[in-house]
């Protein structure tokens, strides 16, 4: 088997030799490395400093204004402990992604069929939700749809009020972060307890998860130790990760037994048979909806697929692409409520249907969100997912975010490369970082590109059509580069001269050379 | 109109014009393995789960006799707490260890199937601290493509695939075991009896 050894030996940008067997953190079985779930194929701890490095915050939001990306990154840059950490743990799990695909042969095709079947799905949705739904009632789910997120957390407030619930344990769901789920039920009186291990610190944090399927992995654990000596009591001085979870442990489970609801997302939604499928690792979107009586889930209308056949071929792509582990610990098909119990499922919208007929952009929506494209990105892993200030971070992020508020969220697609690593990696094979240029040019349009970038566009643009001033301008550049002055250079205004040196530049430009050597033999 | 008749509505408003058929989904099963038990272990183990040999089986049933709390859904072990007399499934909550009986296990992703009727009340395969699931060698099928064949998928109201224990590595990667539900996942392999006709 290809292993992540094999990227180290030829580097791979890791600094960490092979992988230690007395690494106090592994869990060894067979004498190998446990790396399943989401854990690291190799040790990933950083010196410990005795004055832990405060945690960056993520993207300043204020109200409407656009997102300044690129300030909130800097500030994680400038946390190089949380940087290196984020990166080398994101970059784990491509490898481990990689290893994955190595050892099936049929990934490609595999990556084919999924694309496949989630355009014929979206271009025959209005049908197959319709069966969905059908089927769902006839196995005794109660189906709700919402029209967007006001109306969601309407629905299923309504619901909760008819059983008297005031206390409801969930799993991690991206659709419920979407549409503001918590905030809402606070201020109707109802206590959410989120059971996902990184989504519960994120809670305990008030922060946003920063990454759609490993929410805290821009903490380190020093943060998380000073989350939970805030609020459930932890040693403060003690970061031992063993510890933190098992303490988490001890304090979720009584809430979890007591809670008056459950509640959970959708990763696939079967219409044929009326079936919701939940993967997870830790086994507590099955503790959400079995131990309350009452289950409700939020599923994003574009989670559907036709046939239980088609499931096979997403559940073999999901976890092997975000975490590069053959399956999540737990897969978990909902057809209906147990003896005794309650289901419900809200079926939301929420710009899902007017995303349909956006021409170059419709194909995001078979995004199975399991963060492949976050992990790969370089842009991603150096900046942390909350520099986004998104529900929606990563490559990912920057072509749904803009779909949601093109003003607030215009300076996303320029968070990126273009490197095309995120279309490489994606398993239903969205052409992410086309789409990103093409948003690119879409903001450009309609007016919402960064001012800077506009002018300088502009500027580039009158002087690209006209050669002479372009040779007058490069010949200029080249004198003024040798000779200005740095703080010219490399000020506020200058995006180039951000975190690097510009080129010294040539004695002669081509065209001047071509003048004076070719040019007069002719 | 009905926030259902809005979004639909919507949707046809917005259908994409393409042409997609649905593509023909082969079962890739051209290259099974010598050994569907032997691939089934090697996959179990990777993803946190543990394999019980016959050798090793004398000393979990001493493990399980010295339990307090011992919720067996199966003839096969008995325990110490009925699960026919549960009301509710919080009722589960002090459980040290559950046995059930997998409807099948998956070679490919070392997973075991647990349906509504494997585990009579659900909530005993997540709230106990142990789990062991006795399996029949003939009961495992090469690959997912095999495993949504089933007819467990059609009857049921729930059906979940366990792939070793509750795991979580949400702080640096640190890779946990019992993140909130079973600590361990133990397969014992042990065929059906003569009368279990239900698969």
């Amino acid at each position: 088997m290809s292993t992540a050894r094999e990227g180290n030996v030829d580097g791979g940008g890791m600094p960490h030799p092979e992988p230690r067997a007395d690494d106090p953190d592994a869990v060894l079985r067979d004498g190998r490395r446990l790396d399943h779930a989401e854990g690291a194929s190799k040790p990933l701890r950083l010196a410990s400093d005795p004055r832990p490095e405060p945690q960056p915050r993520g993207a300043r939001v204020h109200g409407d204004r656009p997102i300044d990306q690129a300030e909130a990154a800097a500030r994680f840059i400038a946390a190089p402990e949380h940087e290196k950490m984020h990166d080398e743990r994101l970059w784990d799990l491509r490898q481990k992604r990689d290893r994955e695909m190595h050892g099936i042969p049929e990934w490609e095709e595999l990556r084919s069929l999924a694309s496949a079947i989630k355009e014929h799905t979206l271009s025959h949705l209005d049908k197959y939700l319709d069966q969905f739904e059908a089927n769902a009632r006839s196995n005794g789910i109660h189906v709700h749809w919402a029209r967007d997120a006001a109306e969601h957390n309407q629905i299923v407030h309504a619901i909760l009020r008819d059983h008297g619930a005031t206390s409801v344990i969930k799993s991690k769901s991206m659709l419920t972060e979407e549409c503001g789920f918590r905030p809402y039920m606070a201020s109707v009186g109802v206590e959410v307890i989120e059971t996902d291990l990184g989504e519960r610190i994120q809670q305990l944090d008030n922060e946003d998860p920063s990454h759609v399927v490993v929410p805290a992995v821009h903490k380190l654990r020093t943060d998380v130790a000073r989350v939970f000596s805030r609020t459930i009591g932890t040693d403060p001085g003690d970061s031992d990760v063993h510890y933190l979870a098992e303490a988490q442990r001890d304090a979720t489970r009584p809430l979890i037994l007591k809670a008056d609801a459950g509640m959970t997302g959708c990763n696939f939604a079967v219409a044929e048979t009326g079936t919701f499928v939940v993967c997870t690792n830790e086994g507590n979107a099955d503790l959400s909806a079995n131990v309350p009586k009452l289950h409700i889930a939020s599923i994003g209308i574009e989670k559907i697929i036709p046939r239980l056949e088609h499931l096979a071929v997403f559940i073999r792509l999901l976890s092997r692409s975000a975490l590069g582990s053959p399956i999540t610990q737990y897969t978990s098909h909902f057809r209906g409520p147990r003896r005794g119990g309650e289901m419900h499922v809200v079926l939301v919208d929420n710009g899902r249907s007017e995303r349909l007929g956006m021409e170059e952009f419709w194909t995001s929506l078979k995004c199975i969100r399991c963060g492949a494209c976050m992990n790969t990105c370089p842009v991603y892993r150096r900046s942390g997912g909350l520099s986004y200030g998104a529900t929606y971070s990563g490559p990912i992020g920057l072509i749904i975010d803009p779909t949601f508020n093109a003003h607030k969220y215009s300076n996303l697609p320029f968070a990126s490369t273009l490197n095309g690593s995120c279309s490489d990696v994606c398993p239903v094979k969205i052409n992410i970082h086309e789409q990103i240029y093409a948003w690119r040019r879409v903001l450009v349009e309609r007016h919402e590109a960064p001012l800077a970038k506009r002018a300088a566009m502009k500027a580039a643009g009158a002087l690209l059509s006209r050669p002479a001033a372009y040779r007058a301008a490069i010949a200029a550049a080249n004198i003024a580069l040798a000779h200005l002055p740095r703080f010219v250079i490399y000020n506020r205004l200058n995006a180039w001269g951000k975190h690097r040196e510009l080129p010294h530049p040539p004695k002669q430009t081509f065209h001047s050379w071509h003048q004076a050597n070719r040019g007069a033999k002719q | 109109m009905s926030s259902r008749d809005d979004i639909l509505a919507s949707i046809r408003a917005n259908l994409p014009r393409v042409d997609r058929r649905l593509p023909f989904v082969p079962a890739f099963d051209d290259e099974p393995p010598a050994s569907l038990l032997d691939a089934f272990k090697v996959t179990l183990h990777r993803m946190g789960g543990i394999f019980l040999d016959p050798t090793a089986a004398g000393d979990i049933r001493a493990k399980i006799a010295s339990a307090n709390v011992v919720c067996s859904v199966v003839p096969e072990i008995p325990g110490t707490r009925d699960i026919a007399a549960i009301d509710a499934p919080r009722d589960l909550a002090d459980v040290d260890f559950a046995i059930v009986r997998a409807s099948f296990a998956v070679a490919e992703t070392g997973s075991v199937l647990l349906s509504e009727t494997d585990l009579r009340v659900n909530a005993v395969a997540y709230l106990a601290q142990h789990l062991i699931v006795l399996l029949d060698h003939t009961d495992i099928v090469l690959n997912l493509h095999h495993a949504y064949r089933r007819p467990e998928f059609r009857d049921g109201h729930y059906a979940c695939f366990h792939t070793g224990p509750s795991a979580t590595a949400d702080i640096e990667g640190v890779l946990i075991h019992g993140a909130q539900g079973v600590r361990s996942l133990s397969i014992l392999p042990m065929a059906r009896s003569a009368g279990d006709q239900t698969h």
